[in-house]
């Protein structure tokens, strides 16, 4: 049986595409969810890809997280749904309190675009799992709304339960608190990360060739096995 | 119509860059002594009918739900008269 994978389409997304083209790489079906819909059209899993969905009008991925797709996304995602939030994605994760904390713009108030090494923290969530834990891995990143932050108590809990998924290496381009990049809930079925793993899934492209794959390939592996 | 107005201010305890650079532009431009800067949101929201208290509520759960987000966010609900 192929896994199907969804990708949301908000107005403003703009990684939608290769997001699609990811999921076929990696072996699932690609299927297009619109923001308008209720229904999840059958997907085994769903990522909510980059852009600048409802333009970031009044916070990054405040309005979408009250979009229709996202009300039966959130119970899904709940019961254990895979879901990966990827850079908008993520933002409208923290919006919709599937993941803790929130996101703001970057501390030096640029837009960041640049290849950014990654280290992989934790390798056992449903879209890491093709990762070795402490694999270091260069993809893209490009946002303005980047900084991630939480209280203390929370970065601790992150910390100590290890849903620090990703950190950022040698840079940290946005202000991020303890250089989070990535974090997963609980059940490591949703992750939010702020680089662009789907851009990096072929050898022509970035410096880090296919280092993104690996996310895709974790989760076909995982709806596979299931 | 009455007006109420949301004041949206990040909490005390995070960065905020935006407030910084004003400040940091302030001597730049002749205005001396101001110690600190930090930048709100205010929405203004004409509201049909009688601002009773159920109206209130509504506007504090609006708030409390979408104008702010409380993780990282204070937010007071006056209503101007």
């Amino acid at each position: 049986m192929t896994a199907r994978i969804g990708v949301v389409t908000f107005p403003g997304t703009l990684d939608d595409q290769d997001a699609l083209r990811a999921v076929r790489l990696a072996g699932a079906e690609p299927v297009s969810l619109w923001h308008r819909d209720k229904d999840l059209r059958q997907v085994d899993a769903v990522v909510l890809a980059g852009g600048f969905s409802y333009g970031d009008y009044l916070r990054a991925g405040a309005i979408s997280r009250f979009s229709p797709v996202m009300e039966t996304i959130i119970d899904q995602a709940k019961s254990g749904m895979p879901v990966l939030g990827i850079c908008n994605g993520f933002q409208i994760l923290t919006e919709a309190h599937l993941l803790p904390g929130a996101m703001l713009q970057n501390n030096h108030l640029h837009f960041i675009c640049r290849d950014q090494k990654l280290r992989v923290e934790n390798a056992e969530t449903a879209w890491t799992a093709d990762y070795e834990q402490g694999r270091e891995i260069s993809v893209p990143l490009k946002n303005m709304d980047g900084r991630y932050v939480a209280d203390e108590r929370v970065l601790d809990e992150l910390e100590a339960e290890g849903r620090v998924a990703f950190r950022y290496l040698d840079l940290n381009p946005n202000g991020s608190l303890r250089d989070i990049a990535g974090i997963t809930n609980a059940a490591g079925n949703v992750v939010g990360l702020m680089p662009h793993p789907e851009h990096a899934v072929e050898p022509l492209v970035g410096t880090g060739g296919t280092d993104g794959l690996g996310f895709f390939t974790s989760i076909v592996k995982r709806l596979v096995a299931a | 119509m009455a007006r109420v107005v949301v004041d949206v201010m990040l909490k005390p305890e995070i960065l905020d860059p935006q407030g910084q650079a004003v400040q940091r532009a302030l001597p730049r431009l002749g205005f001396e002594g101001i110690a600190d800067v930090r930048q709100g949101k205010r929405f203004e929201l004409e509201v049909d009918g009688p601002v009773d208290e159920a109206a209130l509520a509504r506007i504090h759960e609006m708030a409390e739900t979408f104008l702010a987000n409380t993780v990282i966010e204070d937010f007071v609900v006056k209503v101007e008269s």
